[in-house]
């Protein structure tokens, strides 16, 4: 056995891991700060249209989506192909708008109310007919921002 | 010191790293970085019952565009390819009376825009896109040669007088259900 020398103790120092969990914690602070949860599950596929003039959305917490799309694979069988509109966790009608609307605006502050802005998240192939339905009610519900989600990019 | 010293263990520290690593993990995961983005439009309130009449506009000061079920552009009773918008909006705004059936000035001009219940989400994203394009590019041209710079560049002051020499004005109609889609 004495053939083979000992080499672990003649090798190089084990480099020091004191300083891994600070490292870590930075990284985690980092991705803690920039994260946002992701609040729904789409039952609805959206694939946004693509513009130029973008801007960004600004102040998440004041912003309620809608979605408009077909259904997913997975609902087809029972929902059918048609275009349908998703408000938080379900399917919903035309006329439950308002109330979503309502509903968010009880959410916030009084005086955060004028600033709230509507996400429509449509799919580019929903035809104008659902959305301006959508946007007959938000006018109803005084919802008057809106913003129409897109991508950036051109055809 | 001597209290240090006799005191409670040091705690091990070895697997504050793990933990860590743990929680960096599921906000990785859960994490999304995408912003989201959109173009910002303002609806007209409902109208009230004892509104008065809207006030006259002259017929010439109106750019009148039309989507239809196919996804087809009238322009000022024209068809019109989409990529051509962006110019013939920027011509009839920056008319300046230039031309006795366009727009007087860019203040008065208004765009209407109508489409079709059956037009495409996408279509109607793209001629809201060109539109604001072309706006964009006259306020841009405007900023340049009165400020030296962007109109993203200016301050607040600055951009409220380039928005006040082109205001954005597009009016949409109620749509109108000529393709019979439901």
């Amino acid at each position: 056995m004495s053939k083979f020398r000992k080499n672990g103790k003649k090798g190089m120092p084990a480099i020091s891991t004191a300083s891994l969990p600070d490292i870590v914690f930075m990284l985690l602070f980092f991705f803690m700060v920039t994260t946002v949860m992701r609040e729904t599950t789409l039952f609805v596929k959206v694939q946004t249209p693509k513009a130029t003039e973008i801007k960004k959305l600004e102040k998440k917490s004041l912003v309620s989506y809608i979605y408009i799309g077909s259904p997913i694979k997975r609902l087809q069988a029972s929902y059918g192909s048609a275009a349908r509109i998703q408000l938080n966790d379900a399917f919903a009608t035309v006329e439950e708008i308002q109330e979503f609307i309502a509903t968010e605006q009880q959410a916030r502050d009084e005086k955060e109310i004028p600033y709230m802005t509507t996400s429509i998240k449509a799919d580019e192939t929903a035809k104008m007919g659902i959305i301006t339905d959508v946007k007959q009610e938000l006018r109803k519900a005084n919802a008057l921002k809106i913003n129409y989600s897109t991508r950036k990019g051109t055809y | 010191m001597a209290i240090n010293r006799r005191g409670l263990p040091e705690i091990n520290a070895g697997s504050m790293a793990d933990i860590a690593f743990l929680l960096l993990i599921f906000f990785l995961v859960t994490t999304t970085m995408d912003q989201d983005t959109g173009i910002n439009r303002k609806l007209p309130p409902m109208p009230d019952s004892e509104q008065e009449t809207p006030p006259e506009i002259n017929a010439k000061n109106i750019y009148v565009v039309l989507i239809n079920s196919n996804n087809q552009l009238l322009v000022e009773g024209e068809m019109m390819q989409i990529s051509d918008l962006k110019a013939g909006a920027k011509q009839f705004i920056n008319n300046n009376g230039m031309n006795p059936r366009s727009s007087d000035n860019p203040e008065k001009a208004i765009i209407s825009l109508q489409n079709d219940r059956g037009t495409e989400y996408k279509t109607y994203i793209r001629v809201q896109n060109e539109l604001a394009a072309a706006y964009t590019e006259l306020r841009n041209d405007a900023s340049l040669g009165k400020f030296g710079e962007r109109y993203a560049d200016l301050d607040k002051i600055k951009q409220k007088e380039i928005r006040k020499m082109y205001p954005q004005k597009i009016s949409e109609a109620e749509p109108k259900n000529i393709g019979g889609n439901e």
